[in-house]
């Protein structure tokens, strides 16, 4: 079976899937999606509770949860759009300009 | 068995006794008699399917794409407008190579409005990548749905099907019809087993994802073959069907084309009403043949030169305009297949029977009488012309 990682841009056309198939889950993983960012959030662990209201709230998947709490940013796939920041009852979330976090 | 059937009442039977998994309907016109039909033996129990009726075509291809992905054998039914607004959905049932059965009853697509028989449909999706088989007659729109399965199901093609009958001259005029029994039909098609599919826990599947610049063109190549395979796999069917059935079929019928001088080529119904003229012809000492076009996608580009090599002037005999301002589809299709013969013969184009306008033995005569003076005079202008309409100044 074809695997997602052995596919590129220089696979020729008979050794791709038929009609572009994907046979794993969560390929999209693999991609750099957060580079729209105009704004980055920070995170502050030490002032993090970790209620958890932000993950959810997240519409990509870029706030990483480990053992019932938070990890830092995902930046390979966060948009910037700084709701998590907006719903944080904490001091725990911070929204910078650019798009690199600082 | 022996029955008689109207070619709505056929393909519902063949449905029926394929008992597929799912079907994608809209209830209501456009959509055939085919789907109220089925929804009848969905009623009464005589099949397993799941009977999604939906609120347009748009969704019912969309059930069927959703549900062959996710491992059922799907078949859909539609016609004119109905076939139109399934279009975007066409082509990602293809692109997904998706192999979903589907019935088409040919008829005129709006505007101006009309119900009535042309090709105006089904031509319109002729690029969709979709496999396409026409049906001269009740009979063959039953057999051609049965064969229609294994064709797109084998993992060399994988590519939906759309079998093809007239509107209202075959898809309800009752005809007398040789049905086989379920049980033979079953083990013709056999159970629908793709190596990949939503619903094998197994093994996670994305279907139809984003394709970008740096792929799109290897997955059209892919599919480009797949038709190409399509050829050899159609006439392996056939084969086995003519094993179970008695009735040969091929890429198009040539009707005494052995000694042919002068040659129609054209599709559906019309051509049995086109051999009756071959045969008065052929009376009177005229070497008049036809070529009945069943299989149009793939097209069977280079049999057709190879049986038209030997005529001297050929009719092409399409059912749809195409407004390319240069001939019909068909028309376009089989002058291309020609170009690569060393002597070819006259050829022109005649669009006739648009919206339903009968066509009749008398007329297929003016037309081999136009073809005889151009194989005498070579002159084939026009090349391209319409016939049965009213005008004041008639050409053939």
């Amino acid at each position: 079976m074809i695997r997602a990682k052995d596919i590129n841009e220089h696979t020729p056309w008979q050794d791709l899937t038929p009609g572009g198939e994907i046979y794993e889950p969560g390929t999209a993983r693999a991609f750099n999606t957060g580079t729209w960012r105009t704004h980055t959030p920070v995170f502050h662990a030490d002032a993090c509770k970790h209620c958890m209201l932000c993950v959810p709230f997240c519409p990509d998947s870029a706030i990483p949860v480990k053992d019932g709490k938070r990890l830092d940013f995902d930046y390979m796939h966060c948009k910037g759009c700084g709701i998590c920041e907006d719903v944080c009852p904490f001091p725990a979330i911070t929204m910078v300009a650019g798009g690199v976090p600082k | 068995m022996k029955s008689r059937l109207s070619g709505n009442e056929a393909v519902a039977y063949a449905m029926k006794q394929v008992n597929p998994d799912v079907m994608g309907a809209f209830p209501i016109t456009p959509s055939t008699e085919i789907a109220e039909y089925f929804a009848a033996y969905v009623a009464n129990g005589e099949v397993n399917t799941e009977f999604v009726t939906v609120e347009s075509e748009h969704s019912s291809m969309s059930v069927c794409i959703a549900a062959q992905a996710a491992g059922a054998r799907s078949v859909c039914a539609t016609s004119s407008c109905g076939l139109a607004l399934m279009y975007e959905l066409l082509y990602v049932a293809a692109s997904c190579r998706l192999p979903i059965t589907l019935a088409c009853v040919n008829r005129a697509l709006s505007g101006p409005i009309n119900i009535n028989h042309d090709y105006s449909d089904s031509m319109g999706a002729r690029d969709s990548g979709w496999i396409q088989i026409y049906a001269e007659n009740n009979q063959e729109a039953y057999d051609n749905f049965i064969m229609a399965i294994p064709i797109g199901e084998a993992p060399e093609v994988r590519l939906p099907v759309m079998t093809c009958m007239d509107g209202f001259i075959t898809s309800h005029a009752v005809e007398n019809i040789e049905l086989l029994d379920t049980g033979v039909v079953r083990q013709f098609v056999g159970e629908y087993s793709p190596q990949h599919y939503l619903l094998k826990k197994e093994n996670p599947l994305a279907v139809g994802p984003y394709d970008i610049s740096a792929y799109y063109m290897e997955h059209k190549v892919q599919e480009a073959e797949a038709m190409k395979a399509a050829k050899a796999r159609i006439l392996e069917v056939a084969k086995e069907f003519e094993k179970i059935s008695g009735r040969r079929y091929g890429l198009f019928e040539e009707y005494r084309m052995e000694d042919a001088d002068l040659a129609l080529v054209i599709m559906g119904s019309s051509a049995g009403t086109g051999k009756t003229a071959v045969d008065k012809l052929r009376e009177a000492g005229i070497k008049a043949g036809l070529v009945k076009i069943r299989v149009f996608r793939p097209f069977p580009g280079e049999e057709l030169a190879q049986t038209l090599a030997g005529t001297r002037a050929v009719a092409v005999m399409d059912k749809s305009e195409g407004f390319s301002a240069n001939g019909g589809p068909l028309f376009a299709e089989t002058r291309s297949a020609l170009y690569d013969l060393k002597q070819r013969p006259y050829l022109i184009n005649i669009v006739y029977g648009l919206g339903g306008r009968d066509i009749k033995v008398e007329d297929f005569e003016q037309v081999f009488k136009r073809l005889a003076s151009i194989a005498e005079s070579g002159d084939i202008h026009p090349v391209y012309s319409h016939m049965g309409h009213r005008t004041k100044g008639a050409i053939a």
